[in-house]
This record gives structure tokens, C-alpha cells and sequence, in this order.
């Protein structure tokens, strides 16, 4: 018989909780048991250290073959508003970024139609002669799924050149639900969650890490978060390639999907979920808020819901507030320090491999 | 100390201000949440929460007051300056009628020129044209400007706009009931004492009242325990305090600009305003500054009503924070935590379960 306080045992004497007690917690109405099971998980883990990273994002393209539903940012070649950057807009960026001391520059976009391979390599050249200090997080399996096909090399081949041209780790996006039933609804023409997984275990084998989303809060179950949530728990016992977890919260508005479901998560979903994820992946170091699609408020109060990590200074974030996300588009080192401060927590400014770099 | 803190709301013992203090500003924002969670299923067992439809109707943006929060007011000279005409403010009720609104909520600024004749004569048409709506308007502030424009006692004040239809006092105004803070921010406004006095005058002469507090300005953590204590000691003191409603400072285009309140910092002295008034029975959540995915996890610290739907609101949104609610919305909101939801009257009678 499963019950919250089975549940606290096994997660004091650090034993792996099952799929049927992931879901036993999503269902049960006490938000303040499951934040104190996470919270003790994550003291056991990470102290009362809060990690936040200093970054930059740059979206280069929102041209996409795919036509994900959930998705307000992807244009046809075509449409108003449809843009991609050249080499000299990435170099802009990396400077300025660069310049303002981060330590990380994030880059996904879309799936291009005619972008070459090269120009996905001459991107990471770019940026790391701009600075070979700064770390590129870039391209989800998704896309190098995407510049395998176009480039015509085997998956670990394509990861070779651009480990060589400066790829220094992934970032986890297009992990969506990885159940095939709520998937092929959500993004038919996305890969599937195998061959994500798939991916992602090449990713881990070529020695780089990766980072592991899911979005969540659209036409998913419970029982779906769980199953997407054991895909990563299963991988991650094999290769230990993920950093992090991070759930994003799915952001209706002037995404196709909105006229299906209206409203966006809750407060109390969004905490559950980020404490259950803490309770259930016991083999990943760390559980990250993305406050700019959670709000500032939220993220901060999720730190005593099991939460380690917040996404840092995001500067042009572009595709949750294309959905309508209302956070301010960046934080300074600052704000957020201040932020993690004021939970009663100490905070860390990190690199994208999680080393420490300055506690405040 | 935190066993004892614990042993004492175990048993219902007020605490000390300098227990208070001592949770406010070491105990983890969880354990604050099971202490103030656990008074609230004991004051309401039946896992219910509630919200009223209302309208807050501004009469005037004229205000003497010039408080450094406010974004709201203006001079008289002003290019947008206004005071509603009477037909205007009908008008307004009118559409709250018409959605099945209960509360009229109206709140202005302590105009130079408004005094009872002016009131009297307005509240009296409201309750003629709208017998069934709730009357539920000024702040101690405004009464005291009133009183003093009228030059009358505040107890006489109280009595005429009883009399003329005025159904129940909101307890704006508050901000922090410390004087040195409100020497700070609102230094023309009235005093706690003020506040205090307009308060028990209301509560003497039988009318409900509501109590708030507007926190992340310039207080001290003992500022806000001082404040809960006072307005404790007002209610036990044979107070009318039906609700005790937290909110926080919005910076947006005011004088005193800065930051405002965290969302730990809501929801800790929103968990121990619940655990220090445990003599009044409601603590209302604040959507209108905190949103709505906060105000739905604020049921767990402490909260057990959303207070309005606010048809509108002008205030706060002055200052920046424009969030909106309807009453489908907050249903959601409700069931979605794990409560039932229910509309209430002004005085928490239950019209309808959803």
C-alpha cells in the first residue's frame, strides 16, 4: 500500500521511489508533504547551495520545417517575422554577451531548410573566436538529428565536427513528452522519443554532457510525465550524461494548442512537478527553474520545492515570451543572486559543467 | 525555540512579539507553511475557499495624502485628475448587478472638498437604487478626512455614513502600522492610532471590517510583527475583523520606487499572518499583486479566501501589476489546488458552491 509516509521512508534512506509512487504523489492534494520529501532529497544532495549561471541565448533561426503545436515561435521561410541570423548577428551577440561576463552561450533554433552544415560549424568558430573562454551550449537532438540528415554523417560523426569547431555541451530541449501517443498529437513531425533517447545516448557516449527538459502542462497526463520521467531516469542510469533536469511550463498563448487548452500551468503544478521530478530522478545532481517561463516568484519559492539550479541571466530569450511568458527578459548576476538570497539559500554563479565559480 | 513556537499554536496561545519575529526571520519557508496550514484546516475544516464578486469603484484620484507608494493619486490641479459623477458611479454598479456582483468596494483619495453631505446623499441613492449590494467603502483615512472636513467627531462621522447605507469599512490605508514607517511613506496620512481609532469606532457601533497590510517598502521585519500584533490586539479588544488581507508594495510609478516583496518573502509573512491573528477568522490571498499561480499556492500557506473578482481595479494596476481574474478563472484556480470553491457574500455567507 502506498502512501506519503511509505513514500518519506524510502526517500530518507535514499532509495529510488517507483513509477506507481511518482504518480501516488502527483495525485495527492498536500503540496507542503511533497515539498518537504524534495526538500530534504535536494539538502541531501546540493546543502542549501542554489547554483544560477551567467548566459546568453541566441535563437538564430525561428524558420522550422516542424509545425509543433505547442510552439509560437517557428515561422515558415515565407512568413511576416520569419528571420535567421548570419555569421556577423552571432558574433554581435557573443561579444556583447561576452562583454557583460558570461561564462556560457546558449544556442537553439529552428530546423532551417537550407542553412548548410558549415554554417552550423562557422556558428561555434565564430563564437569561440570571439572568446575560447566562453562554453557554446548548442543544439538540441532534435537538431542534431536534423544536421546528421543534412550533412549526410552518422550521428557520431556529426558530433565529432562540432565538438571540433567548439560544441562544448547540449542543451536538453525537444524532449517534450517522450511518450509516443501524447507526441505524435503534440510535434507529429518531430523525431520520436526513442530516437531522442537515441541521440542523447550518443551525445553522452561522444563525452559530452547534455542537459534533459519536459514540457509539460498540455494535453499530458500524469502518468505521461512519469513515463517521460523514467525514459530519463533509465538512460541516465546508463550513461550519467545528464546534468539536470529541467520542466518547462507549457506556454499557451499564440501557440496552435491554445485553442485546445486555455490557461496555462498552475502554481501548484508548476511546484509539484519541479518536487516530484527532485523525489524521482534520485540520479541526477540537479533540478533546474526555468524562471522565465515559471515567473520570477514561482522559481524562487520552487528552491524549498527540491530546486538547485535557476536558469541564469537570460538576455534575449525569444520563444517562451513568443508564447506569451511575461518574465522580464533578463535578470543581472544581482537580481538573482538577491533572489536566492532572500529564500534563505546561498547562491553559486556556476559554468555550464557545473563548476563552481563564486559563492555570494 | 521553535519546538516551544510549535508547542504554542499546538495548544492556541498567541505569541510573543519576539516569538513572531523569530519564525519571520529563521524559520524555513516550509515549516512557516505547516504551521500556518495546519491553523487554517482547523478554523476552516471543510476545505473550502472562497472568493466575492466585486467592484472596486474609485471615486476620485484627487488625494491630499501624496502618499511615496502611491501611483494612484493626483493633485487637484492635475490634467487626470477626476471625480466620478453620480451617474457615472451608478452606471458601474449597474454592470456589477448585472454580473452578480455582491460588494461595492469604493475607495478614493482623501478629496479637499468631499465631506458627509456629499457622501450621505451618495450612499443613500446607492442603497435606494441597490438594496442587495454591500456597501463595503472607504478606509479609516477617508473617514478621518471626512470627519475633519465636516468638522465632526470620527464617531459621529461613523454614525451618519452607517445610517445613510454605508454597510461595512475596508481596512486600507493600513500600509504599516508602525508611525515611524509612516513617517516614511505616507507622511500626511493618519497615524496607527488614527487608523486604530476609526477601526474600533466601526467595530462599536456594530459595522464588519477588514484589516490589511501593504509590506516591501521600507519596513523592518519588527515592523511587520508590531503591525499583526496591533491589529491581534485591536480584534481582541472587541474588533470586527473579518478578514486580515496581506498585500505587497508595487514600485511601479511611485515616488519611492525600488523593488518589491519576493515570492518567499510573500508567502512567509503571509504563513505568519495566519499563525499571529489566529482571532480573525479569514486570510485573504492577494492575487491582484501576486498573480494567480502564486495566489493558488498561497492556500497552502495560510489563505483561505482569493477575496474579489474585481471587476475593477485601478490602484494597483497604476503601479504596473495588471492581473486579471475571472470568476471561471478562480473556480479553476481553487479546484485545481485540491479545495472546493465557493462565492460568498461580503460577511462570508456562502451563495454558491461550484
Amino acid at each position: 500500500m502506498i502512501s506519503l509516509a511509505s513514500i518519506g521512508e524510502k526517500v530518507q534512506s535514499g532509495l529510488r521511489i517507483s513509477d506507481a509512487e511518482a504518480l501516488f504523489l502527483f495525485d495527492t492534494p498536500d503540496l507542503l508533504a511533497i515539498g518537504e520529501l524534495a526538500a530534504s532529497a535536494n539538502e541531501r544532495k546540493n546543502g542549501k547551495r542554489v547554483f544560477f549561471n551567467v548566459n546568453r541565448h541566441i535563437n538564430y533561426t525561428n524558420i522550422c520545417v516542424n509545425r509543433c503545436v505547442f510552439c509560437a515561435f517557428s515561422k515558415t521561410p515565407a512568413e511576416p517575422g520569419a528571420y535567421a541570423y548570419d555569421l556577423g548577428d552571432i558574433r554581435e551577440r557573443a561579444m556583447e554577451a561576452a562583454s557583460q561576463g558570461a561564462t556560457e552561450i546558449h544556442i537553439v533554433g529552428g530546423l532551417h531548410p537550407d542553412l548548410p552544415f558549415d554554417f552550423y560549424l562557422e556558428m561555434l568558430r565564430t563564437v569561440k573566436a570571439v572568446s575560447p573562454a566562453l562554453h557554446v551550449k548548442a543544439f538540441t537532438a532534435v537538431e542534431i538529428d536534423y544536421l546528421a540528415r543534412i550533412s549526410g554523417l552518422p550521428v557520431v560523426e556529426t558530433l565529432a565536427r562540432l565538438k571540433e569547431a567548439g560544441l562544448g555541451s547540449l542543451p536538453g530541449g525537444g524532449a517534450e513528452i517522450l511518450g509516443t501517443e501524447v507526441r505524435s498529437k503534440l510535434c507529429p513531425e518531430k523525431i520520436s522519443g526513442e530516437r531522442w533517447l537515441a541521440v542523447m545516448e550518443e551525445v553522452h557516449e561522444a563525452g559530452l554532457k547534455s542537459n534533459a527538459t519536459m514540457l509539460y502542462g498540455h494535453l499530458e497526463s500524469y502518468a505521461d510525465r512519469v513515463d517521460h520521467m523514467r525514459r530519463l531516469r533509465e538512460l541516465q542510469d546508463k550513461t550519467g550524461g545528464f546534468q539536470v533536469f529541467i520542466p518547462l511550463a507549457f506556454q499557451p498563448e499564440n501557440t496552435p494548442l491554445k485553442l485546445a487548452k486555455k490557461g496555462g500551468t498552475t502554481g501548484v503544478d508548476d511546484l509539484k512537478t519541479l518536487a516530484i521530478a527532485r523525489i524521482y530522478l534520485d540520479n541526477f545532481a540537479n533540478i533546474k527553474a526555468y524562471w522565465v517561463m515559471l515567473g520570477e516568484k514561482i522559481a524562487q519559492v520552487s528552491l524549498t520545492f527540491g530546486v538547485n539550479d535557476l536558469d541564469g541571466t537570460v538576455v534575449e530569450e525569444k520563444i517562451g515570451h513568443d508564447a506569451g511568458a511575461d518574465s522580464p527578459q533578463a535578470m543581472t548576476r544581482e537580481d538573482i543572486a538577491l533572489l536566492i538570497g532572500k529564500a534563505g539559500r546561498i547562491p553559486v554563479e556556476r559554468d555550464t559543467l557545473y563548476n563552481e565559480l563564486r559563492v555570494y | 525555540m521553535l519546538r516551544s513556537i510549535r508547542a504554542k499554536i499546538d495548544n492556541g496561545q498567541p505569541l510573543t512579539r519576539k516569538e513572531a519575529l523569530r519564525l519571520l526571520t529563521e524559520a524555513d519557508l516550509l515549516t512557516l507553511g505547516r504551521l500556518s496550514d495546519g491553523i487554517r484546516r482547523r478554523l476552516h475544516p471543510d476545505n473550502l475557499v472562497t472568493f466575492v464578486v466585486d467592484r472596486n469603484v474609485n471615486y476620485t484620484n484627487i488625494c491630499e495624502s501624496q502618499c511615496k507608494f502611491c501611483a494612484f493619486y493626483r493633485d487637484v490641479g492635475a490634467a487626470d485628475a477626476y471625480l466620478l459623477a453620480e451617474e457615472e458611479i451608478f452606471r458601474k454598479i449597474e454592470e456589477l448587478v448585472a454580473v452578480g456582483g455582491t460588494q461595492l468596494l469604493m475607495q478614493g483619495g482623501l478629496h479637499p472638498q468631499l465631506g458627509i453631505d456629499w457622501f450621505e446623499r451618495l450612499f443613500r441613492e446607492i442603497k435606494r437604487r441597490f438594496p442587495q449590494v454591500q456597501n463595503h467603502s472607504l478606509s479609516p483615512a477617508e473617514v478621518t478626512q471626512i470627519a475633519r472636513l465636516s468638522g465632526l467627531a470620527i464617531a459621529e462621522t461613523v454614525r451618519r455614513l452607517h445610517e445613510a447605507g454605508l454597510d461595512s469599512v475596508p481596512g486600507g490605508g493600513a500600509e504599516i502600522l508602525v508611525d515611524r514607517v509612516r513617517q516614511e511613506i505616507s507622511p500626511k496620512k493618519i497615524g496607527w492610532e488614527g487608523w486604530a481609532t476609526v477601526m474600533r469606532e466601526a467595530a462599536g457601533q456594530g459595522m464588519p471590517t477588514t484589516a490589511t497590510m501593504m509590506f516591501g517598502s521600507t519596513e523592518e521585519p519588527a515592523d511587520i510583527v508590531e503591525h499583526l500584533c496591533r491589529v491581534r490586539e485591536l480584534q481582541a479588544d472587541g474588533g470586527t475583523f473579518t478578514a486580515f488581507i496581506p498585500w505587497t508594495y508595487q514600485p511601479g510609478n511611485t515616488e519611492l520606487g525600488g523593488k518589491t516583496a519576493s515570492g518567499v518573502e510573500y508567502l512567509k509573512v503571509l504563513a505568519l499572518s495566519r499563525i499571529v491573528l489566529d482571532n480573525i477568522p479569514n486570510i485573504q490571498a492577494s492575487w491582484v499583486t501576486q498573480g494567480a499561480k502564486m495566489a493558488q499556492v498561497a492556500l497552502f500557506f495560510g489563505a483561505n479566501d482569493l477575496g474579489g473578482t474585481m471587476l475593477e481595479e485601478n490602484v494597483v494596476a497604476a503601479a504596473g501589476c495588471t492581473f486579471r481574474m475571472s470568476k471561471e478563472e478562480m473556480v479553476e484556480l481553487i479546484r485545481g489546488a485540491g479545495f472546493r470553491a465557493a462565492q460568498r457574500t461580503t460577511l462570508y455567507r456562502i451563495i454558491r458552491e461550484f
